[in-house]
Formats: C-alpha cells, structure tokens, sequence
C-alpha cells in the first residue's frame, strides 16, 4: 500500500466499515489534497456515502485510519475540533430545522458550536444566503421554500461553519429536475472558489465540469480513479464500464 | 363544540334536582347555595380546588423534568443507559400511586431522616409515580423526530445538549403535547388519593363535611361535579393550546 501523501490534507488509510455482517467499505485508501474535487460514482450500496459518512464521523470506522489536517479521527476532543473547524456536509433529504427560520437555522452553528455572537453570525448568515443567491428568504420557514432553494439554504447553512471541506451527499437527488440545474450551479460556483469538495452524485455532465478526480465504487471498494477525462473516455475496469453506459445512456 | 362539552355537566343539575323531588334521599340542603349553612359548606368544598391543582401542577411540572432525565438514557446507544433507563420506568411503574404516597409520607421521614410536609409528600409521591410514563411518552416523542435532525446537527458540530434543546426537543415537545395534557388529566384525578395522608384538598373536604353532615350522596355528587368541570376546563384549555401550536406551525 502506498505511503501516505504528505500533501494531502483529507487521508484515508485501508478504512473497513460493517453494518453487521454487511461490509459497506472494504480497504478504502484515498488523499485528497485541499483544494480538490472528488466526485464519487456508483452503484447504489456501493458505500459511496458511506465512505463521505465516515469522514465527518456520521458512521464510525471499524478498521484503518482516517485523518483531516494531520488529525486522526477517533472520539477524542481533537478530533471533534477539527471536523468543526474543517467539515461542512450537505445531504441528500436537506435535513434543515423545520422548526427554525432560515436565518436561525444558519446562524445556530455558528453561535452555539463556534461561539461567534449573534450580530457577527447574522452577517455569515446574510453573506452565504447572498452567495446562495437567496437573500430575501432570510425571514421564512423551511416549508415555505421550493426543494430547490431548501438545498441551498443548506449548502449555506453548511458554509456558515466556513468549512475548508465540504461533503455532498447526493446533493440533487430528491429534487425535482427543474430545480437540480439551480442546486448544482451554486455548489459549481463554490468549486470555482477553490473549496475542497467531495461530492457523491449520478449528475455526470456536472461531475465532468467540477471534478479533479472522478472515484468509481462498487461492493465498498475503489475500484477506478481518474481525472474525468481519462475517467469518462477510456475506463480501465469492465464494471466501471457497464454502469457509465447504464447512467449515460439517457 | 368545546363549549358544550364544558356546559354539559351543569345540565345534570336540573336532572338530580329532579331526582332529588321524586324520591326523600336527597337532602340538598346540605350544599343549597341559596341558605347559609348550604353556602357555607360549599364554598368549604370548593376551597379544596386550590390544593388540587397546585398539587397537580407542581407535580406535573416535576415528572416532566424528571420523565424527561430519565427519558434520555433510555435513548443512548451505551447498554448501561439504556439498563437503568429500564429499570426505573419498570420498578415505578409496578408501585401503585397510593402505596407510594403512603411510603413517601411515612416511610420517607424515617429512612432519610428528613421532615417532609403533606403537601411535598403528596407531590414527590405523584411526580415520580408520573415520571415514569413521562420518560415513555419523551422517549417516544424523541424517536419520533427523523434521524436526519440528530445528523444535520452533527453536521454543524452542535453538542449533545445543543441539539436536544435546539433542535431535537423542541419538535418532539411539539408532538407529544395531547400526551402530556392527557397526563395532567391523570394527575388531577390522581391528586385526590393524597387525601389519605390528610392534604385538604377536594376529595379531603368533601369527606370531612360527610363525617360532620352525614350526607354522603349529595356532597360526593357534589365532588363528582367539581372534578367534572375542572378536568373538562382544564381538556378545553390543551386543546386550546394545541390548536394555537398548529396554527403557530402553519406560519
């Protein structure tokens, strides 16, 4: 197995996860370096956001090591800080507080988790919802916002941590597909910004514009990595293959 | 709607009135507003409403925060929590509420060395018998609330504490609000059983006048009414409270 890459700010070194006798990742290595995108393809169970799961600790690993910033995570206060202060996620289902107004569920984690107060948090809030090109839906409720803009108010709620990561669960599948172009517009534009991104999604023409690297799994294992072009035009394994043809077809 | 429930019971009064014309068991002089001494001994009743509710309420306000302490263990992935959470809901729940009022009141004192007042007794004894089913009621609320909650809380690194009082409790409250009014309903009624260590309340009044008026049918009739309005009362104000909370939701 190769060294780790000193360079790299996100490791993962020979990672195992089960699920009862399930393996949902088998011998997982990846680095990324900061600054990179990663986008994940593959099968359903394959482990794909199982693998995005594990590194901001929303599963725990059974075997290997994970690192973020030289960090290895375990339960340990240090390892609790730096997902804190690196690790912005964004899920599939949008997960926003029902219960809170867009501006409290964006400035909740900055005041109770980062300690910032509540006038700074305010201008966080303003400035992602700005960016996220939803500025005059400060004062509403989730319910009250389209899929497509409850999306974004949480890849703004996310960035309201300043994350230097951000994890993308299959960000636009449980939208409607006239909202997808909007959702993966604004994370395209944070890829521009130099944000180090993990991105697990079946959107491939979008995966083919943002991506550093493209990761194909299958049965919990890397089993391709390439840059999109290499990645899309000539994939080496006969698996990688059958599933771009199945996804690209339409 | 709720104002007839609340109206419904004063219709009785015209049928027992009746009742009491066509047949010589009934004396309601003993409680007839309209003479002195019927007066007298119902406004003696009626002052028993005040100990009935405060011991209920204090009470409630009690088994909500110790159901709620309770309740949480019972929701943690470490084995042990969720022993002790179990215990304490079985052994509270297998107590009857009397047997542990008589405990607290006489036993109590005397194991713990401490002199405790009627009225805390009573309390104590009702809380914690109430607990347990409070922690039944918050465990499933907080269940009910979707696991995306607990992991977008994560997500943004809230602490444990942070995420059950912003995020996930506040929901859960939300939901488990007709259970909670239910269990008030419980502890008005239950509140009477604390006569038994001499609390003057509305069932101690009402057996005191017996002993000195000797009639039982009219004054118990008369406690009968009195729990009747004050639970219907106290039903159409929950009721109230959600409806307001749904409409709150609907912002």
């Amino acid at each position: 197995m190769a060294a780790a890459d000193a360079s790299a700010f996100i490791s993962l070194r020979n990672v195992d996860k089960y699920f009862g006798d399930f393996q949902a990742l088998d011998d997982v290595s990846l680095d990324i370096g900061l600054g990179q995108k990663i986008v994940i393809c593959g099968p359903s169970g394959s482990g794909k956001s199982t693998l995005i799961r594990c590194i901001n600790r929303l599963e725990t690993h059974d075997r290997g090591a994970i690192s973020i910033d030289g960090v290895t995570l375990d339960d340990g206060a240090a390892a609790r800080a730096v997902l804190r202060n690196n690790v912005g996620m964004v899920f599939q289902q949008f997960n926003l507080f029902p219960h809170l107004s867009i501006l409290e569920n964006l400035t909740l984690g900055p005041v109770r988790a980062r300690g910032l107060d509540p006038q700074k948090s305010r201008e966080l809030a303003e400035y992602y919802l700005e960016r996220v090109k939803i500025p005059e839906q400060i004062d509403k409720y989730p319910h009250q916002l389209s899929g497509g803009q409850q999306q974004r108010v949480a890849i703004a709620r996310a960035l309201c941590m300043e994350p230097r990561i951000m994890l993308f669960d299959e960000p636009t599948s449980a939208l409607d597909p006239e909202m997808i172009a909007e959702v993966l517009e604004v994370i395209e534009e944070l890829a521009g910004s130099g944000m180090t991104m993990i991105c697990v999604t079946h959107e491939m023409g979008f995966a083919g514009h943002v991506a550093d690297q493209m990761v194909f799994m299958d049965h919990g294992r890397i089993v391709e990595m390439a840059p999109p072009d290499t990645f899309f035009s000539k994939p080496e394994s006969e698996r990688c293959r059958t599933f771009l043809q199945q996804i690209l077809r339409h | 709607m709720s104002f007839r429930r609340l109206i419904s019971p004063f219709a009785l009064f015209p049928v027992l009135a009746f009742l009491g014309g066509c047949s010589g068991n009934w004396g309601w002089y003993v409680v007839n507003p309209s003479i002195p001494a019927g007066r007298r001994n119902l406004l003696f009743l009626l002052d028993g409403l005040y100990y009935t509710i405060a011991l209920s309420v204090t009470a409630i306000l009690i088994s909500i925060i110790l159901g709620l302490l309770v309740a949480l263990p019972g929701l943690a992935s470490q084995r042990p929590a969720r022993v002790i959470n179990r215990v304490y809901v079985e052994l509270v729940r297998a107590v009857p509420i009397l047997v542990l009022i008589l405990w607290v009141y006489y036993g109590l004192p005397q194991v713990a060395d401490i002199s405790i007042s009627v009225f805390w007794a009573g309390v104590l004894a009702l809380a914690i018998s109430d607990s347990a089913f409070q922690a039944e009621i918050f465990r499933a609320g907080i269940q009910s609330i979707d696991r995306g909650q607990h992991e977008a809380a994560h997500s943004i690194s809230l602490s444990y504490v942070d995420k059950m009082r912003f995020v996930i409790l506040p929901q859960a409250i939300k939901r488990i609000l007709p259970a909670l009014g239910n269990q008030l309903v419980y502890m008005l009624k239950m509140s009477s059983l604390v006569s038994v260590i001499g609390m003057e309340e509305l069932t101690r009044r009402a057996n005191e006048l017996v002993v000195t008026e000797y009639r039982p049918l009219e004054i118990y009739t008369v406690l009968v009414l009195e729990y009747l309005v004050l639970i219907l009362v106290v039903s159409a104000a929950v009721r109230w409270f959600e409806m307001r909370m749904g409409a709150a939701d609907k912002r």
